[in-house]
């Protein structure tokens, strides 16, 4: 009965198809693939690149993108690292809302020079990439946060939790089925769907484009933010010069491939899911085919460029079947 | 400039006029919203400031000698800038300069003589930008997103070409570009000024750059009034991408070795000269002037920050805000002008 | 009429664009319970009126009173918020949202954190297509649906609000006679609940049918508001078209020649089939149909802008290939296309550049430009064509519609062509200009040349054509001698006969 799910339902077979053939072939090729331990280092892979994952796809879903979010995830980790350090008195809550604070901040800014100058979001978050790294090397005076000062409660989020599975991966999974409830069933969600489909019309029918696509903005920088406390859980250290950088390609590469168009308008949480779960496999199955892990960015890009074209294809074929249609 | 008062239509009273077309603004006005004026002012207070606070700037040489870094950037972003004046954008040259001069190295390293790696590296370039001009004008995808994915593939393939480590060992010949010199110029400076005479010229005074300038303006009136765009475009990426390796080797010689990460992050630096240059984001207008005039105010702001001792990290703050400073003034001074 | 006080009371309102005013002093009372339609020509300032009611435009000058009250409309917004619902001639819609997301989204009074839901947003969407009886599954995207669909969703959009002046701006133009007819039963109830609707429309059956009372106009003044009933139709054609406008044109009997453009079976799936017609040298053929018959369609195929897929065009009797425009202007064919704005002129670019454009050749033999050469190419055309302006160096942006109309003109002049295609020459130009363009016109074709004529001024393309082609849904549909040629019998092959459009309406 829920028509979101028939909107996109085609999209999304074809990824899991992908998926699924993915998996199949890797396990052929190097039966060892095929085990709960992959499916375990797949899921600890995969919470990282979620979380931001659902930023980004709202943000692309509106119409715009999103390259900062590398540099505000290493701008939350040190941010909340330094709590960490300097007063380890304080619970990790303030830890993690400092981190998460501080990426909706920035994404905040984002969303208000995009808006109120009417920029191209591409031009200006290549702008705010570099600016906020280099605010993260003045604000860490270029120090790394060093695996000792990372709170020992916040490691082990990362390795377990009272159901065996680790928080991170709750967390994570957690925040996409939050993602699913607020596009599918708010109104502001919906809206920012109307907005990328047709931004022209979208204030003719009375959605105010300015506060939906700051709070877009927003949400991908609190996302990308909570994704630099998962990072410093992970890997227990926060590093100014390498946290986070690249970051903002792979998870684009991972949306992309969710089938989220960069044309706005379509896109689900659950095409991004899988998305991601492929993406995550693929990192993961590069090592067992005894690949070399330089290979990684070559593949990013060959998936991106990829699934352009495949959108582009789709849409032409779209087209054409429903002139098609209309002329039986 | 020609001047208002040979209007071809003396005899109409100067009431239709008004009502018939709007009067043109004084010329005072239309130099003046001339982006590049506005460089040309920031580039006259950097050099202002900079002499005052530190006598190195006072000299010529030490600005040529410092501008050798950049200068490679700098090359890149005329042709960017001719890029987005036709409406299209181009991120990925960073990248190329990685991969073909990962592919010199690659070919050096296999035993073949410098020029006919420099070939490889050159025929790649051509590659690269007809992969990019291909996807953009055939496959009409949008060259913003786009020049992103190939960014990552090319840089990728760096990667895969050069793993992590740095291939150096060129003969003494090749290496040191930047310390040859004609008169206190080095050679990569003097390219620089050569390539933008001839891209100037290029732009201004041909059939081709009139026609960039009309695709940038209204893609589809340009079609309409029988411009080729698609072959135009094509064209314009090629030349991004043989310019890309034609810088990329020129940072081989300079630092006298390569690796996949040669350039990172450079496509900003590019942006950065050609939106501090006055060229309008959404096509359609620009000058190599102001590109050039640009490439140096950056040179002088980046040098003036390393002799003021901020260190090379932070200084990515300051280029960060000086992109988006920079679109906000071009946009509004192009908004004001467009009536 | 009932004697109650007007529900909309407009006075003096004026508006101009770019210093041209297309709307003068316009006062008009509309009463509640009332359908009301304007008429006028293309450019009259009808569609203008009704957009400033729905706070699209703002007026320059004048006051509007809605129930007695002086108010500001300030957005589409503002004047949902007072009850006055647009339905636009070309359906704005979100085409990756669901036809039932597509009929509430952004509905005044909804709470931007409320909550979707799903299942009676379905139910009461059901209910909305029902009473207009189009069987539409509400739960598909909107991309799937044809012009027609589409435009069932904004009426039924309309009906959902609870809008006290509902604008219909040309709502049967893509609907078939039975959807029409359901059209009105909404409209006559609407009525009798006591809304005002304003009805815009070219189809006078439709105007008697539906409409209480007429208001016409012509070259942006009100002419005059009447009961429907008290003008007959000749009345109402000779308000909207004022002067004859045959009385502009003054062509000898014209020499005409040797077939010069000959288009056999030409195709484009879901735009047009089929069409075959010859021009003759020195011979004006007019095209006349409604928007979106695809009539632009056929011109930027013979132009080479969107190639048709099959048939053969062929010149001075030799088949010819044409890929792109490039080819059309080598063979000597022109294109003054219909959108001026988007595909005529380089806004933000000099005069002069943009009278050279099509010439490269001869402005830069070389590949240099010369400048001497452009600009005297340039100063001729805006003596032959007395364009105004104070300098060729100004923007084109600065001119007003029809100077920069007449740059375009002088554009393709340049080009010398054979075949000049000429697609809504005078839309949203003044009248006195247009005089100076059937001049125009009718001096080319003396001169030897063959021209197509595209048009939805039945006036003007009865003043100038031969002979007048007529499409309609893609389809060419008669062939009219110019002694046979009436208002009559073109809108008679004009209007749909078979089912709905399947032609989607590229043409505006």
């Amino acid at each position: 009965m829920n028509q979101v799910s028939r909107l996109f339902r085609a999209r999304e077979a074809g990824i899991f198809v992908m998926l699924v053939l993915f998996v199949a072939v890797v396990s052929l090729i190097q039966p060892r693939f095929f085990s709960t331990e992959t499916l375990r280092i797949v899921l600890l892979a995969v919470p990282l690149i979620l979380v931001a994952a659902m930023g980004q796809m709202m943000v692309l879903v509106a119409r715009h993108v999103d390259l900062s979010i590398g540099s505000i995830l290493g701008f939350s980790a040190i941010a909340a690292g330094m709590v960490f350090r300097d007063h380890p008195e304080l619970p990790l809550f303030v830890g993690f809302a400092v981190g998460v604070l501080s990426g909706a901040a920035l994404g905040f800014v984002n969303g208000l020079v995009v808006t109120v100058f009417k920029l191209p979001s591409i031009i200006v978050t290549l702008g705010t990439l570099s600016l906020y790294r280099g605010l993260l090397f003045i604000l860490s005076g270029s120090k790394q946060i060093d695996p000792n000062d990372i709170p020992e409660p916040l490691i082990r989020m990362a390795q377990t939790s009272p159901i065996d599975i680790p928080w991170i991966v709750i967390i994570a999974f957690g925040v996409a089925f939050a993602t699913w409830l607020f596009l599918t069933y708010s109104q502001i969600g919906r809206q920012i769907y109307a907005i990328g489909s047709n931004p022209v019309a979208a204030p003719l029918r009375g959605i105010r484009v300015m506060p939906v696509t700051i709070l877009v903005f927003t949400l991908s920088g609190a996302l990308a933010g909570l994704a630099g406390l998962i990072y410093a859980a992970r890997f227990g250290y926060v590093n100014p010069g390498i946290t986070g950088v690249g970051f903002e390609f792979t998870v684009i590469a991972a949306v992309v491939i969710g089938g989220v168009s960069i044309n706005g308008g379509v896109g689900s949480v659950a095409g991004t899911v899988l998305g991601v779960l492929l993406l995550g496999s693929v990192q993961v199955a590069l090592p067992i085919l005894g690949v070399s892990g330089f290979w990684q960015n070559a593949i990013y890009g060959g998936i991106i460029l990829i699934a352009l074209v495949i959108d582009r294809t789709v849409r032409q074929g779209g087209l054409r079947g429903l002139l098609a249609r209309g002329g039986a | 400039m020609n001047s208002i008062e040979k209007s071809p239509i003396p005899a109409t009273p100067p009431r239709v006029i008004v009502r018939e077309a709007a009067a043109p603004r004084p010329r005072w006005q239309v130099w003046l919203i001339r982006p590049e004026v506005v460089t040309l002012l920031l580039l006259v207070i950097a050099a202002i400031v900079a002499t005052r606070l530190s006598p190195f700037f006072a000299d010529l040489g030490f600005i040529l000698e410092s501008s050798t870094y950049y200068i490679e950037f700098a090359i890149v972003a005329l042709v960017l800038t001719i890029v987005i004046i036709s409406g299209e954008i181009d991120l990925s040259p960073a990248a190329q300069m990685a991969l073909s001069a990962c592919l010199f190295g690659t070919a050096f390293k296999a035993g073949a003589p410098i020029p006919v790696a420099m070939g490889v590296s050159l025929l790649s370039g051509l590659v690269m930008g007809a992969f990019n001009g291909v996807l953009v004008t055939v496959l009409r995808l949008p060259s913003i997103i786009v020049t992103i994915g190939t960014l990552i593939l090319y840089r990728g393939l760096a990667q895969v070409l050069a793993g992590d480590k740095s291939i150096s060992g060129f003969p003494s010949w090749f290496v040191g570009i930047d310390y040859r010199m004609v008169g206190i110029v080095p050679v990569p400076v003097l390219i620089f000024i050569a390539a933008s005479i001839l891209l100037g010229l290029f732009l201004g005074i041909t059939i081709y750059g009139r026609q960039i300038y009309q695709i940038g303006t209204s893609e589809i009136a340009a079609i309409h009034a029988g411009i080729r765009v698609r072959r135009i475009k094509m064209g314009l990426f090629i030349a991004s991408g043989l310019v890309s390796s034609i810088a990329g080797l020129m940072v081989a010689s300079r630092l006298g070795s390569v690796r996949y990460d040669l350039a990172t992050g450079g496509e900003l630096t590019m942006v950065l000269i050609v939106m501090l240059g006055g060229t309008y984001i959404f096509g359609g207008r620009g000058s190599i002037l102001g590109t050039f005039l640009a490439a140096w105010l950056l040179v002088i702001i980046a040098t003036g920050m390393t002799v003021a001792n901020i260190a090379i990290n932070a200084q990515l703050t300051v280029m960060g805000l000086l992109l988006i400073v920079s679109i906000i003034a071009t946009n509004a001074i192009y908004a004001r002008s467009q009536r | 009429m009932t004697g109650s006080a007007p529900l909309v009371s407009a006075r003096g309102i004026s508006k101009s664009f770019g210093g041209v005013e297309v709307l003068r002093n316009v006062d008009l009372d509309l009463m509640p319970g009332e359908v009301h339609a304007l008429l006028g020509e293309n450019g009259a300032g009808k569609s203008t009126f009704a957009k400033i009611l729905a706070g699209v435009h703002r007026p320059t000058r004048g006051t509007i009173e809605l129930g007695g009250k002086p108010v500001e409309i300030q957005s589409p917004i503002a004047a949902q918020r007072l009850g006055i619902t647009l339905i636009h001639q070309e359906p704005i819609s979100f085409p990756d949202l669901s036809v039932a997301e597509n009929l509430v989204i952004g509905q005044v009074g909804g709470k931007p954190l409320g909550r979707v839901r799903w299942a009676e947003l379905a139910k009461e969407a059901r209910r909305l297509m029902s009473l207009l009886n189009v069987p539409i599954d509400v739960t598909v995207p909107m991309r799937g649906l044809s012009i027609a669909d589409q435009q069932m969703v904004e009426i039924a959009r309309a009906l959902a609000s609870d809008s006290r002046l509902i604008i219909m701006d040309e709502p049967t133009a893509a609907l078939t006679p039975k959807e029409v007819e359901t059209l009105f039963t909404i409209v006559r109830r609407l009525r009798e609940e006591g809304r005002t609707i304003i009805f815009i429309s070219h189809r006078l059956e439709e105007v008697r049918a539906i409409c209480d009372r007429v208001t016409i106009f012509r070259d942006g003044d009100k002419i005059e508001t009447a009961t429907t009933a008290s003008l007959t139709d000749a009345d109402i054609i000779r308000r909207m078209i004022g002067r004859p406008v045959a009385d502009y044109l003054h062509r000898g009997t014209s020499h005409v020649g040797d077939v010069a453009l000959s288009v056999r079976a030409l195709t484009l799936p879901g735009r047009f089939e089929n069409i075959s017609f010859d021009i003759r040298k020195g011979e004006i053929v007019g095209l006349g149909g409604l928007v979106g018959a695809g009539r632009t369609d056929v011109a930027r195929a013979i132009f080479g802008v969107a190639p048709a897929t099959s048939g053969v065009i062929e010149i001075d009797g030799k088949p010819v290939t044409i890929k792109e425009p490039t080819d059309a202007i080598g063979l000597g064919i022109a294109l003054v296309s219909e959108d001026r704005a988007i595909a005529g002129i380089f806004r933000s670019l000099s005069v002069e550049t943009n009278i050279t454009a099509a010439v490269p050749k001869r402005i830069a033999p070389k590949g240099i430009i010369r400048r001497t050469v452009e600009k005297a190419l340039a100063k001729e055309s805006v003596e032959k064509l007395s364009i105004r302006l104070a300098s060729v160096r100004q923007p084109i942006g600065e001119l007003s519609g029809g100077n920069q109309q007449k740059a375009i003109l002088a554009r393709w002049l340049l080009a010398e062509p054979d075949i000049l295609i000429l697609d809504e020459p005078t839309r949203g130009i003044d009248i006195g200009v247009k005089a100076e363009f059937y001049d125009m016109i009718g001096e080319l074709a003396a001169g030897g040349r063959a021209i197509l004529l595209i048009s939805s001024e039945l006036p003007e393309l009865l003043a100038l054509s031969d002979r007048i082609l007529v499409m309609s849904e893609g389809k060419l549909t008669a062939d009219i001698p110019r002694a046979e040629a009436s208002q009559e019998t073109i809108m008679h092959a004009a209007v749909p006969r078979s089912g709905r459009h399947t032609v989607s309406g590229a043409a505006a």
